[in-house]
């Protein structure tokens, strides 16, 4: 097995990772980075983001706002030095794009435009017309490529992590070209591996969100935490998923159900606003928990609209006008005339809740640190407890940005004061171990059961038991299928036995991470008995913070499933309170 | 949601067992308002899980999923079922080594992205600290649409130039390039143009345009390679000593 060496290993070249490796090529040119990605870093789910990034830009607004925005939205599951921390970070790190090129967009004098956002006081969500995260994308990626200490591994998927003493000290991957093994050695690794929408069966995620970082982490005996914060965007497409940007909203577009009514106002956020006038932090500019659990609740009354894909509501964003659509929306403009063959200008979009956003992940503080030494995470695929339980949108650009660089800044730092591993043989067993791991599952042969089938019961049972709104019966049924089907899993023959860019292996490694953090999601939605942001329970409808104002945490037991602990949350200055989403008039 | 069973002719590949790309038939049954790339998913979960591609967010942004529809470089979640007729015939991108079934080699086109300095270069002042740079509406228009590029290659596939001669760095990368100098911020243009309007750069392209025709985000390649030789032109007198505002 070749062996690689560096002194930062980051795993993953989305938004997070590319920030990561900038922030340590610019800390020190000697410092080696090796950068493995499953993916060109370009085809990373950072670019599909569209509305914005979050930062404080405009005079009359001020970080305490971003924050009490922050907190409130996560429904006080946010540890508050992580926001206080971010908001303060957050503009520095948009003017940093800007200064790389980021074409964001202007206002008339030239400055950056800013627009409002769901659950946000302010216009203060960064843009560049509904392209933010793959302007943001292909920005950080183009910079990376002036930094020589950068090496990157594209179309590498990592295995599983190596750790001596437990520290962790590299990992190993698959080059999917040849399908060699590569075994990296580091001071220090973080993870930047994204979410994991795809374990769930209607997604705006692309097909590379399996969660393969979550489960490494969970796998090698690290915490996820907060699994049971799963975020639905309220506008998806149906059929397909895809995403239209809260911007859709923000500048102006709202949601109205089978009779043209604007029902939101039906579900504590009201009252109604003017056509074409959106008002702060109420309606359509309400968060994204609320907004999809109202949809759930139009459903069961039967006020939603038949289409050929399901039942949706309709986002009608007519009175913008064709020009304001085409130079602030044209990708959502684009996106649904070719995919449900609607034209914004003209006629409502049929849209529905669609899971989007991971809120929980890897177990990390302030610092990108996991509980293990050495290994660090950032992005969506940790859980820094900067969004508590339901994330504003436009603030996880920002986060892959402010937490990049300071997980970066804390790993350079780590790396200098370790020697790295001090037995390579007992390492290089590891990743042997690794490699027979993955040598077992082409050898296997036989087995009635299937990927795409397993899957598909995997989506299927946590939609059922783990979706917007859940009770212990249904979290509960959803835990037992998952064990099964984790068991069931050993009889999938990979059919595909060659070496050279076997999807078919790389789809048995992506369900097994899969089942794994379906696993925890699962076991988590059924642990908390309170409903908190995202996370809603039929049978515990209220929020208890005397015994729920805590962090879960879900840890692997080998052959069992996953064990739930709980962490306090970091209060500084903002007691649990009341969400107001009446826009200031209650 | 009406139906249709289609037929589908696939290349496959796979270098440690074939001697040559071979045509694979599936039949296909498509909902009408797929795309190529659901098709082929359902290919893979349904009749064949040996097939290898690359895709990921099905909505036309992540530049994945290039492959050639009917002989058109396309992106396969933005051809549709509806827009075809008859058997579908689905193979990599042409002018790329394959490396296996509709998966190419992309190696020379990320060393290209590379080559041409494709990050903002400022020369003596650095930027304003804490604070954007002003840059207006219509300066960012100039360069807006080339920054829309989402690398799918279809344009290198689509470029006789490139087919004939892979030393020559293609549209994406020139495209790029221009972007950059075009960019009110950037203060690299000289240093790059060195690059780019030397040999294998703009001077080889024959402005067939079949690079901007094929280029599924509209980011006009041939446009901008054109706008370059002029650039390079310029650029050339203007380092001749003497020549009007030329170097002293």
């Amino acid at each position: 097995m070749k062996r690689i060496r560096a002194d930062v290993v980051i795993v993953g070249a989305g938004g997070a990772g590319l920030r990561a490796a900038i922030a340590i090529a610019e800390s020190n040119p000697n410092l080696e980075v090796a950068l493995i990605s499953k993916v060109y870093p370009m085809r990373s789910h950072t670019c599909a983001a569209e509305g914005g990034a979050a930062g404080v830009k405009r005079p009359d607004d001020s970080l305490e706002m971003h924050f009490n925005d922050t907190v409130s939205g996560g429904d006080w599951l946010c540890d508050q030095d992580v926001v206080e921390y971010f908001v303060a970070q957050a503009p520095r790190e948009l003017v940093q794009l800007e200064h790389w090129g980021c074409p964001w967009s202007r206002d008339e004098d030239g400055s950056v435009a800013v627009r409002p956002f769901g659950g946000m006081k302010k216009e203060r969500t960064w843009y560049a017309a509904d392209k933010s995260g793959f302007h943001i994308l292909h920005t950080l990626f183009q910079t990376s490529l002036q930094y020589p200490s950068i090496k990157r591994y594209d179309e590498y998927f990592a295995l599983d992590l190596l750790q001596e003493h437990e520290k962790c000290h590299g990992v190993v991957a698959m080059e999917m070209r040849s399908g060699c093994f590569f075994h990296f050695i580091g001071k220090a690794v973080i993870l930047a591996t994204g979410g994991a929408g795809r374990i769930f069966p209607f997604t705006t995620n692309g097909a590379i969100k399996t969660g393969d970082g979550m489960a490494m982490a969970y796998r090698a005996g690290v915490p996820l935490k907060d699994m049971e914060f799963v975020q639905y965007h309220p506008t998806g497409l149906p059929g397909t998923g895809i995403l239209l940007t809260e911007g859709c909203r923000g500048e102006g577009g709202v949601l109205v159900n089978k009779d043209g009514y604007r029902y939101l106002q039906d579900y504590d956020m009201g009252p109604e606003t003017p056509l074409g006038e959106p008002v702060f932090k109420s309606m359509e500019l309400g968060p994204r928990d609320r907004l999809s659990q109202a949809f759930w609740h139009e459903q069961k009354k039967g006020n939603t609209v038949d289409t050929t894909w399901g039942e949706c509501v309709l986002l009608d964003m007519r009175h913008l006008g064709e020009q304001r659509i085409n130079e602030r929306l044209p990708l959502v403009r684009e996106l649904s005339r070719s995919y449900v063959g609607v034209d914004p200008v003209t006629d409502p979009v049929p849209v529905r809740p669609v899971v989007h956003y991971m809120m929980g992940g890897i177990d990390t503080n302030i610092n990108g640190e996991t509980p293990m030494s050495g290994l660090f995470a950032i992005g969506e695929t940790a859980c820094g407890s900067l969004n508590g339980a339901n994330r504003l949108g436009s603030n996880s650009l920002t986060e892959l940005l402010v937490f990049g660089r300071r997980a970066a800044a804390t790993a350079v730092k780590y790396a200098a004061d370790s020697d790295g591993p001090v037995d390579e043989a007992s390492m290089a067993g590891q990743a042997e171990a690794a490699v027979t791991r993955v040598r077992g599952l082409l050898q296997r042969s036989g087995g009635g059961e299937s990927i795409s089938g397993i899957r598909r019961e995997m989506m299927d049972s946590l939609q059922e038991g783990a979706g917007i709104y859940r009770d212990e019966k249904g979290t509960e049924a959803a835990c037992k299928m998952i064990a099964d089907l984790q068991l069931r899993s050993a009889g999938i023959e990979v059919h595909d036995k060659s070496n050279v860019f076997n999807t078919d292996l790389q789809g048995m490694l992506e369900l097994q991470n899969m089942l794994d953090v379906a696993e925890c999601v699962a076991e988590a939605s059924k642990a908390r008995k309170e409903s908190r942001g995202a996370h809603q329970r039929l049978d515990y409808t209220e929020r208890d913070d005397e015994n729920y104002l805590k962090h879960s945490q879900a840890f692997r037991q080998a052959g069992e499933r996953p064990r739930i602990g709980w962490l306090d949350v970091t209060i500084t200055r903002s007691q649990p309170g009341v969400r107001d989403y009446s826009g200031g008039k209650k | 949601m009406p139906a249709r069973q289609i037929e589908l002719e696939v290349m496959r590949y796979d270098p440690e067992k074939d001697e040559a790309p071979w045509f694979q038939q599936y039949s296909v049954p498509c909902q009408e308002d797929w795309a190529i790339l659901d098709a082929l998913n359902y290919v893979k979960d349904n009749l064949d899980t040996t097939l290898s591609y690359r895709w990921s967010c099905h909505m036309m942004v992540c530049g994945s999923c290039g492959m050639m529809v009917n002989g058109e470089p396309s992106l396969t979640c933005k051809t549709f079922i509806r827009d075809l007729s008859g058997k579908i015939r689905v193979e990599p991108l042409e002018n790329f080594p394959i490396e296996r079934d509709l998966v190419v080699v992309l190696d020379d086109v990320l060393q290209k992205l590379q080559q041409v300095q494709p990050y903002i270069i400022r020369k003596n002042d650095p930027p304003p600290e804490g604070i954007e740079y002003r840059q207006s509406r219509a300066a960012l228009a100039k360069f807006k649409q080339l920054t829309m590029c989402i690398n799918c290659m279809c344009c290198y596939s689509a470029c006789p130039q490139y087919g004939l001669d892979s030393n020559f760095m293609g549209p994406a990368a020139l495209a790029l390039a221009h972007r950059y100098n075009l960019d009110s911020r950037d203060q690299g243009k000289s240093q790059r143009l060195n690059i780019v309007a030397d040999h294998d750069g703009v001077w080889e392209c024959s402005f067939v345009g079949a690079c901007s025709e094929v280029c599924p985000k509209s980011v006009d390649p041939a446009a901008a390679i054109q706008q370059m030789k002029i650039d390079g032109a310029m650029e050339y007198w203007k380092q001749k000593p003497g020549f009007p505002g030329g170097e002293p």
